[in-house]
């Protein structure tokens, strides 16, 4: 009997009266935010393994090629040839659509939850980071359109398909396409930073003894990933990589 | 002290409401900073103006019905302190400052910096509380609590539903009230039972009145008067979580 009270006390609900905003999927604020946090994980060991491999461009011609054919050719005879690729392509064009509407939509509901702006706007301790992750975002949106286009699906003045090597150094050793790649690889560590904390924060996983361990291991993930995208074009601009 | 101060005036819900510079002079450092408006008021009257309405009650900083944004910061520059309970000592003489009322869709302004919080009523009529029968007290020993259960649901039970923590959020996100109530009864025994239908509940109540959802930028925790951390919204999204992969309604 008591244990009855307690149940319908606990799940009655008072009517919702805010706005009705389109629901790409189903759940509270919260559960969605754990979708983006998710997703969010998929995009940072997506860019992690890209970053690794990437580094095979210091091995010269040879060896970066070989990686971007051996790219193709993961579980043959099993599996067909670019198959795995595929899978990934798949995987990521999802991860990154649902987590962009999501924070799309939870965006649009926030805006909507503050109608009259401060006369006065102030900030107390909140990291640029964390105050920049939506146009941030969108810049490295931006961006990943930029960076297929010019060294997936070849809009590039010297284009030669196949040969990863010698599209990455007549890109990079024009240096506004430099420019453009390292203020993106400046985003993506920004980004990474915030929302690799987040990432435990929104999931529940952050505990206060944790806290400032996962700010640092957050922080170190998001320097090695941006310097060590960056060290490619800075190379091939100074010419160490020809 | 002299300063210079520009208030939102609104007269009722419905008005537009406007920046209005006021003069505060002959004001004592030793003033909170609701007395110094007392003292503002009082010329306002004296000069058949109406006075600024504010909310107030202990004037001690524990009943949680005073607060506005000065200067762009909810309870003004010191930490863990209401309005009320801050000094004028914390001002220079010649400041200029900017006086507002909490910004959010949910907390509409009744009158100047009078804001409606009965948003948050709701969010704690939705599972803020433990249906038990309501009888004599039972002996406190009945129940043992460890001790750190105990201390970490005190300090979650030290929100006093201010509303600070909306207002300095960007996003006007009400999860860290929402959260200091979901664990000040989830630490403890006699909050197990309603505990997964609690926070499901409390965070659709929430959506449901138009907050925004949480960035984990932390501008509430900062601004919050009594202290309550980011890690109360860490334990509220993992309560969320497992009562959306477990079923039923008790023990997350």
């Amino acid at each position: 009997m008591r244990e009855d009270r307690a149940v319908t006390a606990a799940t009655r609900s008072p009517p919702a009266s805010g706005p009705a905003a389109p629901v790409l999927l189903p759940g509270t604020s919260v559960a969605r935010k754990q979708l983006v946090a998710i997703t969010g994980v998929v995009g940072v060991l997506y860019v992690l393994v890209h970053m690794l491999g990437n580094l095979h461009a210091f091995q010269g011609p040879r060896q970066l090629n070989h990686y971007g054919e051996y790219l193709r050719t993961i579980g043959e005879p099993l599996l067909p040839r670019s198959m795995l690729l595929w899978i990934a392509r798949i995987v990521l064009l999802t991860a990154v659509t649902i987590h962009i509407g999501l924070t799309a939509q939870l965006a649009l509901r926030s805006r909507a939850a503050r109608p009259v702006r401060y006369v006065h706007p102030g900030v107390v301790q909140a990291s640029y980071a964390s105050r920049t992750m939506r146009w941030g975002g969108l810049a490295l949106l931006g961006f990943i359109v930029f960076h297929l286009m010019d060294l997936s699906w070849g809009v590039h003045p010297h284009f030669v398909r196949g040969d990863v090597y010698h599209n990455a150094v007549t890109g990079f050793r024009r240096w506004p396409v430099t420019a453009v790649y390292l203020a993106a690889m400046a985003a993506l560590g920004l980004h990474l930073y915030h929302g690799t904390w987040s990432v435990f924060q929104t999931l529940g996983v952050n505990r206060p003894r944790w806290d400032r361990a996962i700010h640092r291991g957050a922080l170190t993930l998001a320097l090695i990933v941006g310097l060590g995208f960056s060290t490619v074009p800075v190379a091939v601009l100074v010419h160490l990589v020809k | 002290m002299n300063l210079t101060l520009d208030v939102w005036r609104q007269r009722h819900a419905g008005d537009q409401g406007r920046i209005v510079r006021y003069q505060a002079g002959g004001i004592s450092p030793d003033m909170s900073f609701l007395e110094m408006l007392d003292v503002v008021n009082e010329g306002l009257i004296l000069g058949g103006d109406e006075p600024i309405a504010f909310d107030h009650d202990c004037r001690e900083g524990i009943c949680g019905m005073c607060g506005f944004m000065i200067n762009g910061i909810a309870h003004g520059p010191e930490r863990a302190t209401t309005v009320c309970q801050l000094h004028m000592r914390h001002f220079r003489d010649g400041d200029s400052l900017t006086i507002e009322p909490w910004r959010a869709g949910a907390f509409p302004v009744v009158r100047d910096l009078i804001v409606d919080r009965s948003a948050f009523d709701r969010i704690i009529a939705a599972g803020g509380f433990i249906s038990a029968s309501t009888g004599s007290a039972p002996e406190a020993n009945n129940i043992a609590v460890p001790k750190q259960d105990a201390d970490s649901a005190m300090d979650a039970a030290a929100c006093i539903g201010c509303g600070a923590c909306v207002a300095a959020c960007p996003n006007a996100s009400a999860m860290l009230f929402t959260a200091a109530k979901v664990v000040h009864l989830g630490v403890l025994p006699q909050g197990q039972p309603e505990r997964k239908g609690r926070v499901k509940a409390m965070v659709e109540t929430m959506d449901g009145l138009g907050f925004g959802h949480c960035t984990n930028i932390g501008e509430c925790a900062a601004v919050c008067p009594k202290e309550i951390g980011m890690d109360t919204i860490a334990f509220l999204n993992r309560d969320l979580a497992r009562s959306a992969v477990l079923t039923g309604n008790g023990r997350a």
